[in-house]
Protein backbone atom coordinates (compact mmCIF):
# COMPACT_ATOMS: atom_id res chain seq x y z
CA UNK A 1 0.00 0.00 0.00
CA UNK A 2 1.53 3.57 -0.88
CA UNK A 3 1.82 5.81 2.46
CA UNK A 4 4.22 8.43 0.66
CA UNK A 5 3.67 10.17 -3.17
CA UNK A 6 5.21 13.19 -4.46
CA UNK A 7 3.29 14.82 -7.05
CA UNK A 8 6.26 16.94 -9.46
CA UNK A 9 7.34 18.68 -5.82
CA UNK A 10 9.86 21.93 -6.14
CA UNK A 11 10.98 24.07 -4.09
CA UNK A 12 13.07 27.49 -4.80
CA UNK A 13 14.89 29.56 -2.79
CA UNK A 14 15.14 32.95 -5.13
CA UNK A 15 17.82 31.91 -7.35
CA UNK A 16 18.46 28.58 -6.32
CA UNK A 17 16.32 25.03 -7.16
CA UNK A 18 16.74 23.32 -3.91
CA UNK A 19 14.21 20.56 -5.41
CA UNK A 20 13.37 20.12 -8.91
CA UNK A 21 9.81 18.13 -9.86
CA UNK A 22 10.46 15.58 -7.43
CA UNK A 23 8.04 12.29 -8.36
CA UNK A 24 8.43 9.59 -5.98
CA UNK A 25 6.40 6.81 -4.41
CA UNK A 26 6.80 4.81 -1.20
CA UNK A 27 5.08 1.75 -0.36
CA UNK A 28 3.95 1.35 3.47
CA UNK A 29 6.40 -0.23 5.94
CA UNK A 30 9.24 0.56 3.39
CA UNK A 31 12.72 1.42 4.59
CA UNK A 32 13.55 4.43 1.71
CA UNK A 33 16.82 6.05 1.29
CA UNK A 34 17.17 9.14 -0.44
CA UNK A 35 21.04 9.82 -0.86
CA UNK A 36 22.99 12.18 -2.21
CA UNK A 37 25.97 15.05 -1.71
CA UNK A 38 25.73 18.02 0.24
CA UNK A 39 23.15 20.69 -1.49
CA UNK A 40 21.20 17.39 -3.15
CA UNK A 41 17.95 18.27 -2.07
CA UNK A 42 17.23 15.61 0.53
CA UNK A 43 16.96 17.68 3.94
CA UNK A 44 14.87 20.10 1.76
CA UNK A 45 12.56 17.23 0.81
CA UNK A 46 12.23 15.95 3.86
CA UNK A 47 11.40 19.96 5.11
CA UNK A 48 8.89 19.77 2.74
CA UNK A 49 7.56 16.50 3.32
CA UNK A 50 6.96 17.17 7.02
CA UNK A 51 5.12 20.06 6.86
CA UNK A 52 7.97 22.06 8.20
CA UNK A 53 8.55 24.02 4.94
CA UNK A 54 5.74 24.59 2.02
CA UNK A 55 6.69 23.58 -1.52
CA UNK A 56 6.63 26.36 -4.32
CA UNK A 57 5.24 23.95 -6.62
CA UNK A 58 3.85 20.36 -6.76
CA UNK A 59 2.13 18.83 -3.93
CA UNK A 60 2.60 15.50 -1.45
CA UNK A 61 0.59 12.99 -0.26
CA UNK A 62 1.13 10.98 3.27
CA UNK A 63 -0.86 8.41 3.98
CA UNK A 64 -3.46 9.91 1.59
CA UNK A 65 -3.45 13.77 3.01
CA UNK A 66 -1.74 16.65 0.90
CA UNK A 67 1.06 18.45 2.44
CA UNK A 68 -0.09 21.72 1.22
CA UNK A 69 -4.14 21.30 2.47
CA UNK A 70 -3.95 19.29 5.07
CA UNK A 71 -0.73 19.93 7.40
CA UNK A 72 -2.61 19.14 10.51
CA UNK A 73 -3.86 15.77 9.26
CA UNK A 74 -0.33 14.93 8.03
CA UNK A 75 1.41 16.43 11.59
CA UNK A 76 -0.42 14.07 13.32
CA UNK A 77 1.14 10.36 11.21
CA UNK A 78 4.68 11.96 11.11
CA UNK A 79 7.57 12.30 13.49
CA UNK A 80 11.14 13.48 12.57
CA UNK A 81 14.59 12.91 14.09
CA UNK A 82 16.59 15.96 12.57
CA UNK A 83 20.09 15.94 11.53
CA UNK A 84 21.12 18.33 14.04
CA UNK A 85 21.05 17.46 17.36
CA UNK A 86 17.10 18.15 18.86
CA UNK A 87 16.91 17.27 22.23
CA UNK A 88 15.91 19.79 25.28
CA UNK A 89 19.82 20.06 26.47
CA UNK A 90 18.81 21.10 30.20
CA UNK A 91 16.03 18.57 30.83
CA UNK A 92 16.83 14.49 31.12
CA UNK A 93 16.67 12.54 29.35
CA UNK A 94 13.26 11.16 30.73
CA UNK A 95 11.76 15.14 30.77
CA UNK A 96 12.70 15.08 27.35
CA UNK A 97 10.51 11.80 26.67
CA UNK A 98 7.77 13.24 28.63
CA UNK A 99 7.94 16.20 26.82
CA UNK A 100 7.15 14.53 23.67
CA UNK A 101 4.24 12.47 25.41
CA UNK A 102 2.65 16.04 26.41
CA UNK A 103 3.00 17.34 23.10
CA UNK A 104 0.77 14.81 21.61
CA UNK A 105 -2.03 15.40 24.46
CA UNK A 106 -0.72 11.37 25.93
CA UNK A 107 -2.45 10.76 29.34
CA UNK A 108 -0.47 10.17 32.46
CA UNK A 109 -1.04 6.35 32.24
CA UNK A 110 -0.03 6.56 28.54
CA UNK A 111 2.62 8.51 28.68
CA UNK A 112 4.30 6.41 31.59
CA UNK A 113 4.01 3.22 29.47
CA UNK A 114 5.40 4.64 26.31
CA UNK A 115 8.36 5.61 28.51
CA UNK A 116 8.78 2.67 29.81
CA UNK A 117 8.20 0.79 26.61
CA UNK A 118 10.99 2.76 24.52
CA UNK A 119 13.63 3.17 27.42
CA UNK A 120 13.42 -0.17 27.22
CA UNK A 121 13.55 -0.76 23.08
CA UNK A 122 16.07 2.02 22.83
CA UNK A 123 18.20 0.95 26.09
CA UNK A 124 18.07 3.98 27.46
CA UNK A 125 17.71 3.17 30.64
CA UNK A 126 21.12 3.91 32.37
CA UNK A 127 20.66 7.62 30.74
CA UNK A 128 17.04 8.36 32.10
CA UNK A 129 17.62 11.35 34.60
CA UNK A 130 21.24 12.94 32.90
CA UNK A 131 20.52 16.24 30.89
CA UNK A 132 20.33 15.53 27.27
CA UNK A 133 22.75 18.05 26.63
CA UNK A 134 25.28 15.98 28.39
CA UNK A 135 25.04 13.11 26.99
CA UNK A 136 27.55 11.81 23.87
CA UNK A 137 26.51 12.32 20.29
CA UNK A 138 25.40 8.71 20.04
CA UNK A 139 23.26 9.17 22.94
CA UNK A 140 22.25 11.95 22.11
CA UNK A 141 20.53 10.80 18.16
CA UNK A 142 19.64 7.76 20.32
CA UNK A 143 17.22 9.70 22.30
CA UNK A 144 16.22 11.95 19.73
CA UNK A 145 14.91 9.07 17.62
CA UNK A 146 13.01 7.46 21.25
CA UNK A 147 11.60 11.15 21.29
CA UNK A 148 10.25 10.72 17.32
CA UNK A 149 8.57 7.21 18.28
CA UNK A 150 6.97 8.70 21.16
CA UNK A 151 4.13 9.85 19.22
CA UNK A 152 3.43 6.47 17.68
CA UNK A 153 4.14 7.83 14.36
CA UNK A 154 3.19 5.62 11.37
CA UNK A 155 6.08 7.53 9.12
CA UNK A 156 9.36 8.06 10.74
CA UNK A 157 11.93 10.79 9.02
CA UNK A 158 15.12 10.34 10.19
CA UNK A 159 17.59 13.11 8.46
CA UNK A 160 21.35 12.03 8.65
CA UNK A 161 20.83 9.91 11.60
CA UNK A 162 24.10 8.74 11.91
CA UNK A 163 26.15 12.17 10.95
CA UNK A 164 29.67 12.69 12.95
CA UNK A 165 29.05 9.33 15.13
CA UNK A 166 32.12 6.98 15.51
CA UNK A 167 31.95 3.39 13.78
CA UNK A 168 30.18 2.21 16.83
CA UNK A 169 27.55 4.60 17.53
CA UNK A 170 27.04 3.99 14.15
CA UNK A 171 26.73 0.48 14.23
CA UNK A 172 24.76 0.37 17.38
CA UNK A 173 22.13 3.32 15.73
CA UNK A 174 22.06 0.89 12.79
CA UNK A 175 20.49 -1.93 14.48
CA UNK A 176 18.26 -0.22 16.12
CA UNK A 177 16.78 1.46 13.26
CA UNK A 178 16.45 -2.32 11.53
CA UNK A 179 14.53 -3.21 14.61
CA UNK A 180 11.92 -0.52 13.36
CA UNK A 181 11.75 -1.66 9.90
CA UNK A 182 8.15 -2.90 9.01
CA UNK A 183 6.43 -1.91 11.99
CA UNK A 184 7.10 2.34 10.43
CA UNK A 185 7.86 3.59 7.23
CA UNK A 186 11.02 5.27 7.34
CA UNK A 187 12.45 7.69 5.30
CA UNK A 188 16.07 8.14 5.49
CA UNK A 189 18.49 10.67 4.20
CA UNK A 190 22.51 10.16 4.21
CA UNK A 191 25.16 10.23 2.48
CA UNK A 192 26.86 7.59 3.80
CA UNK A 193 26.92 4.92 0.72
CA UNK A 194 27.31 1.75 3.59
CA UNK A 195 24.42 3.02 5.17
CA UNK A 196 21.62 3.43 2.28
CA UNK A 197 23.29 0.10 1.45
CA UNK A 198 22.87 -1.60 4.54
CA UNK A 199 19.49 -0.02 6.09
CA UNK A 200 17.63 0.93 2.61
CA UNK A 201 14.82 -1.28 0.80
CA UNK A 202 14.83 0.73 -2.10
CA UNK A 203 17.23 3.89 -2.45
CA UNK A 204 16.71 7.02 -4.29
CA UNK A 205 19.60 8.95 -5.49
CA UNK A 206 19.54 13.03 -5.91
CA UNK A 207 21.91 15.50 -6.95
CA UNK A 208 21.31 19.37 -7.21
CA UNK A 209 17.82 18.93 -6.57
CA UNK A 210 17.47 16.19 -8.90
CA UNK A 211 16.44 12.58 -8.62
CA UNK A 212 18.70 10.59 -10.57
CA UNK A 213 17.46 7.49 -10.20
CA UNK A 214 15.28 4.77 -7.98
CA UNK A 215 15.47 1.34 -6.91
CA UNK A 216 17.31 -1.22 -4.89
CA UNK A 217 21.08 -1.76 -4.30
CA UNK A 218 20.99 -4.75 -6.70
CA UNK A 219 18.79 -2.98 -9.33
CA UNK A 220 20.99 0.67 -9.34
CA UNK A 221 23.70 -1.45 -9.77
CA UNK A 222 22.23 -3.42 -12.54
CA UNK A 223 21.33 -0.11 -14.19
CA UNK A 224 25.15 1.06 -14.06
CA UNK A 225 26.76 -2.13 -14.78
CA UNK A 226 28.97 -1.24 -11.55
CA UNK A 227 30.03 -4.45 -9.50
CA UNK A 228 29.59 -2.38 -6.12
CA UNK A 229 27.10 -0.13 -4.62
CA UNK A 230 29.42 3.01 -4.53
CA UNK A 231 30.77 2.97 -8.19
CA UNK A 232 26.94 2.71 -9.19
CA UNK A 233 26.36 5.83 -7.47
CA UNK A 234 29.39 7.60 -8.44
CA UNK A 235 27.95 6.63 -12.22
CA UNK A 236 24.91 7.94 -11.61
CA UNK A 237 25.83 11.16 -9.77
CA UNK A 238 28.61 11.73 -12.15
CA UNK A 239 26.50 11.07 -15.44
CA UNK A 240 23.03 12.48 -14.08
CA UNK A 241 19.59 10.71 -15.04
CA UNK A 242 19.50 7.10 -15.83
CA UNK B 1 -2.43 21.22 27.77
CA UNK B 2 0.32 20.87 24.73
CA UNK B 3 0.93 24.56 25.07
CA UNK B 4 1.24 24.13 28.90
CA UNK B 5 3.92 21.55 28.20
CA UNK B 6 6.13 23.38 26.32
CA UNK B 7 5.60 26.06 28.56
CA UNK B 8 6.71 23.92 31.46
CA UNK B 9 9.82 22.66 29.27
CA UNK B 10 10.89 26.52 28.90
CA UNK B 11 10.67 27.39 32.62
CA UNK B 12 12.70 24.24 33.16
CA UNK B 13 15.20 25.04 30.44
CA UNK B 14 15.40 28.93 31.83
CA UNK B 15 15.95 27.81 35.60
CA UNK B 16 18.43 25.32 35.24
CA UNK B 17 21.05 27.71 33.74
CA UNK B 18 22.78 28.67 36.38
CA UNK B 19 23.97 32.06 34.20
CA UNK B 20 20.74 33.11 33.83
CA UNK B 21 20.46 32.97 37.81
CA UNK B 22 23.49 34.85 38.13
CA UNK B 23 22.63 37.26 36.00
CA UNK B 24 18.97 37.64 36.17
CA UNK B 25 18.66 38.01 40.07
CA UNK B 26 22.21 38.19 41.17
CA UNK B 27 23.25 41.23 39.41
CA UNK B 28 20.49 43.62 40.50
CA UNK B 29 20.76 42.94 43.81
CA UNK B 30 24.69 43.53 43.95
CA UNK B 31 23.57 46.71 42.31
CA UNK B 32 20.92 47.34 45.13
CA UNK B 33 23.56 46.71 47.74
CA UNK B 34 26.63 48.40 46.20
CA UNK B 35 24.42 51.99 45.01
CA UNK B 36 23.18 51.77 48.73
CA UNK B 37 26.19 51.70 50.05
CA UNK B 38 27.67 54.17 48.07
CA UNK B 39 24.40 56.13 48.94
CA UNK B 40 25.71 56.15 52.74
CA UNK B 41 29.08 57.55 52.38
CA UNK B 42 28.18 59.86 49.54
CA UNK B 43 24.61 60.97 50.05
CA UNK B 44 22.82 61.23 46.75
CA UNK B 45 18.95 61.33 46.47
CA UNK B 46 18.93 59.53 42.79
CA UNK B 47 20.32 56.59 44.74
CA UNK B 48 18.22 56.55 48.11
CA UNK B 49 17.24 53.15 48.81
CA UNK B 50 12.98 54.29 48.06
CA UNK B 51 13.87 55.62 45.08
CA UNK B 52 16.65 53.28 43.63
CA UNK B 53 14.77 50.17 43.99
CA UNK B 54 11.86 50.54 41.94
CA UNK B 55 14.41 51.63 39.36
CA UNK B 56 16.75 48.93 39.62
CA UNK B 57 13.51 46.26 39.55
CA UNK B 58 12.85 48.10 35.77
CA UNK B 59 16.40 47.25 35.29
CA UNK B 60 16.24 43.62 36.33
CA UNK B 61 13.54 43.13 33.52
CA UNK B 62 16.04 43.96 30.45
CA UNK B 63 17.52 40.32 31.71
CA UNK B 64 14.59 38.84 30.80
CA UNK B 65 14.70 39.80 27.05
CA UNK B 66 17.80 38.24 27.44
CA UNK B 67 16.39 34.84 28.62
CA UNK B 68 13.61 34.51 26.14
CA UNK B 69 15.90 35.69 23.15
CA UNK B 70 18.72 33.27 24.05
CA UNK B 71 16.31 30.05 24.61
CA UNK B 72 14.29 30.87 20.85
CA UNK B 73 17.83 31.36 19.37
CA UNK B 74 19.38 28.57 20.92
CA UNK B 75 16.24 26.41 20.24
CA UNK B 76 16.26 27.54 16.24
CA UNK B 77 20.06 26.72 16.43
CA UNK B 78 19.91 23.26 17.72
CA UNK B 79 17.53 22.17 15.04
CA UNK B 80 14.74 21.50 18.36
CA UNK B 81 12.49 23.65 16.79
CA UNK B 82 12.48 22.21 13.62
CA UNK B 83 11.64 18.66 15.37
CA UNK B 84 8.34 20.43 17.39
CA UNK B 85 7.18 22.13 13.98
CA UNK B 86 6.98 18.65 12.83
CA UNK B 87 4.28 18.09 16.09
CA UNK B 88 0.53 19.47 16.17
CA UNK B 89 1.88 22.59 18.03
CA UNK B 90 0.60 25.29 16.62
CA UNK B 91 2.69 28.94 16.31
CA UNK B 92 0.55 30.64 19.21
CA UNK B 93 1.25 27.16 21.65
CA UNK B 94 5.10 28.13 20.71
CA UNK B 95 4.63 31.75 21.21
CA UNK B 96 2.93 31.87 24.61
CA UNK B 97 5.01 28.81 25.60
CA UNK B 98 8.32 30.93 25.05
CA UNK B 99 6.28 33.76 26.84
CA UNK B 100 4.50 32.60 29.56
CA UNK B 101 7.05 31.32 32.13
CA UNK B 102 8.82 34.55 31.92
CA UNK B 103 5.84 36.40 33.12
CA UNK B 104 6.46 34.56 37.10
CA UNK B 105 9.59 34.53 36.42
CA UNK B 106 9.80 38.45 36.10
CA UNK B 107 7.64 38.98 39.07
CA UNK B 108 9.55 36.93 41.56
CA UNK B 109 12.64 38.94 40.26
CA UNK B 110 10.94 41.93 41.51
CA UNK B 111 9.44 40.92 44.87
CA UNK B 112 12.82 39.24 45.67
CA UNK B 113 14.58 42.81 45.04
CA UNK B 114 11.84 44.36 47.08
CA UNK B 115 12.43 42.06 49.59
CA UNK B 116 16.08 42.20 49.24
CA UNK B 117 15.74 45.86 50.10
CA UNK B 118 14.02 46.59 53.09
CA UNK B 119 16.75 45.40 55.29
CA UNK B 120 18.77 48.28 53.35
CA UNK B 121 16.18 50.72 54.53
CA UNK B 122 13.28 50.91 52.06
CA UNK B 123 10.38 51.73 53.63
CA UNK B 124 7.27 48.70 54.18
CA UNK B 125 3.72 50.25 52.79
CA UNK B 126 1.09 48.21 50.74
CA UNK B 127 2.69 50.51 47.63
CA UNK B 128 5.25 47.81 47.26
CA UNK B 129 2.60 45.55 46.43
CA UNK B 130 1.01 48.19 43.54
CA UNK B 131 4.65 48.60 42.42
CA UNK B 132 4.73 44.62 41.88
CA UNK B 133 1.83 44.86 39.93
CA UNK B 134 2.15 47.48 38.02
CA UNK B 135 5.77 46.15 36.49
CA UNK B 136 3.98 43.73 34.52
CA UNK B 137 3.11 45.35 31.54
CA UNK B 138 6.77 46.53 31.08
CA UNK B 139 7.54 42.73 31.88
CA UNK B 140 5.68 41.72 28.97
CA UNK B 141 7.25 44.67 26.82
CA UNK B 142 10.83 43.02 27.79
CA UNK B 143 9.85 39.31 26.85
CA UNK B 144 8.21 40.28 23.89
CA UNK B 145 11.37 41.90 22.78
CA UNK B 146 13.25 38.72 23.61
CA UNK B 147 10.50 36.73 21.68
CA UNK B 148 11.12 39.36 18.69
CA UNK B 149 14.98 39.11 18.81
CA UNK B 150 14.87 35.36 19.40
CA UNK B 151 13.15 35.11 15.88
CA UNK B 152 15.68 37.53 14.23
CA UNK B 153 18.96 36.65 15.65
CA UNK B 154 21.36 33.88 16.28
CA UNK B 155 22.39 32.85 19.71
CA UNK B 156 25.83 35.32 19.42
CA UNK B 157 23.96 38.06 17.86
CA UNK B 158 21.01 38.01 20.99
CA UNK B 159 23.93 37.84 23.49
CA UNK B 160 25.27 41.07 22.31
CA UNK B 161 22.33 42.75 21.35
CA UNK B 162 20.42 41.82 24.26
CA UNK B 163 22.84 41.23 26.76
CA UNK B 164 25.02 43.90 26.03
CA UNK B 165 23.31 46.78 23.99
CA UNK B 166 19.85 46.33 25.27
CA UNK B 167 20.79 46.24 28.84
CA UNK B 168 22.79 49.38 28.84
CA UNK B 169 20.11 51.34 26.98
CA UNK B 170 17.50 50.58 29.37
CA UNK B 171 20.27 51.13 32.40
CA UNK B 172 21.14 54.32 30.59
CA UNK B 173 18.00 55.64 29.16
CA UNK B 174 15.67 55.07 32.07
CA UNK B 175 17.36 57.27 34.35
CA UNK B 176 17.93 55.11 37.48
CA UNK B 177 22.10 55.67 37.34
CA UNK B 178 21.88 59.46 36.74
CA UNK B 179 19.86 62.27 36.28
CA UNK B 180 18.56 62.34 32.48
CA UNK B 181 17.81 66.24 32.88
CA UNK B 182 21.45 66.68 33.71
CA UNK B 183 22.42 65.57 30.29
CA UNK B 184 19.16 67.34 28.64
CA UNK B 185 19.10 67.72 25.09
CA UNK B 186 18.78 65.31 22.10
CA UNK B 187 19.43 62.07 25.20
CA UNK B 188 16.52 63.36 26.83
CA UNK B 189 14.43 63.56 24.17
CA UNK B 190 15.45 60.19 22.74
CA UNK B 191 14.92 58.89 26.48
CA UNK B 192 11.60 60.14 26.97
CA UNK B 193 10.30 58.62 23.71
CA UNK B 194 11.52 55.36 24.70
CA UNK B 195 9.60 53.25 27.17
CA UNK B 196 12.46 52.40 29.58
CA UNK B 197 12.49 56.19 31.90
CA UNK B 198 8.52 55.46 31.96
CA UNK B 199 8.46 52.30 33.54
CA UNK B 200 11.16 53.67 35.86
CA UNK B 201 9.37 56.62 36.80
CA UNK B 202 6.32 54.54 37.00
CA UNK B 203 7.34 52.11 39.51
CA UNK B 204 8.67 55.50 41.56
CA UNK B 205 5.16 56.52 41.14
CA UNK B 206 3.28 53.88 42.24
CA UNK B 207 5.81 52.88 45.22
CA UNK B 208 5.29 56.41 46.33
CA UNK B 209 1.37 56.38 45.65
CA UNK B 210 1.29 58.42 43.34
CA UNK B 211 -0.89 56.98 40.95
CA UNK B 212 -2.42 59.54 38.57
CA UNK B 213 1.14 60.10 37.71
CA UNK B 214 1.70 56.41 37.35
CA UNK B 215 -1.30 56.25 34.54
CA UNK B 216 0.43 58.79 32.24
CA UNK B 217 3.51 56.88 32.04
CA UNK B 218 2.02 53.41 31.68
CA UNK B 219 0.35 54.31 28.74
CA UNK B 220 3.60 54.59 26.56
CA UNK B 221 4.42 51.51 27.95
CA UNK B 222 1.82 49.47 26.82
CA UNK B 223 1.25 51.60 23.32
CA UNK B 224 5.16 49.93 22.68
CA UNK B 225 3.75 46.49 24.34
CA UNK B 226 1.30 46.13 21.42
CA UNK B 227 3.08 46.91 18.67
CA UNK B 228 6.05 45.16 19.32
CA UNK B 229 3.97 42.11 20.26
CA UNK B 230 2.57 42.37 16.96
CA UNK B 231 5.79 42.35 15.30
CA UNK B 232 7.48 39.56 17.71
CA UNK B 233 4.34 37.72 16.93
CA UNK B 234 4.50 38.06 12.73
CA UNK B 235 8.34 37.39 13.00
CA UNK B 236 8.01 34.26 15.30
CA UNK B 237 5.39 33.50 12.23
CA UNK B 238 7.58 34.11 9.54
CA UNK B 239 10.70 32.60 10.54
CA UNK B 240 8.18 29.18 10.97
CA UNK B 241 6.97 29.50 7.87
CA UNK B 242 10.38 30.72 6.42
CA UNK B 243 12.28 27.08 7.75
Amino acid sequence: MQEIKTVELVKRYKNLTAVNKLNLEIQQGELFSLLGVNGAGKTTTIKMLTCITKPTDGDAFIGGYSITKQPEQVKRLISVSPQETAVAPNLSVKENLELMCGIHGFSKEKSKAKIKELTEQFAVDSVLKRKAGKLSGGWQRRVSIAMALISEPKILFLDEPTLGLDVIARHELWDMIRSLKGKVTIILTTHYMEEAESLSDRIGIMKDGNLLAVGTTEELKIMTGANDFESAFVSIVKEGAL
Amino acid sequence: MRMLTFAKRCTKEILRDPINLAFGLGFPLVLLLLLSSLQKNIPAELFDIDTLTPGITVFGLSFMTLFSATLIAKDRESAFLQRLYATPLTGFDFILGYMLPLLPLAVSQTIICYLFAIPLGLTVSINIVYAIIGIIPMAVLNIVLGLLCGSIFGVKQVGGICGALLTNLSAWLSGVWFDLKLVGGFFEKIANVLPFVHAAEMEKALFSGNFELAITHVMPIILYSVFITAIAVLSFLRQMKKQ
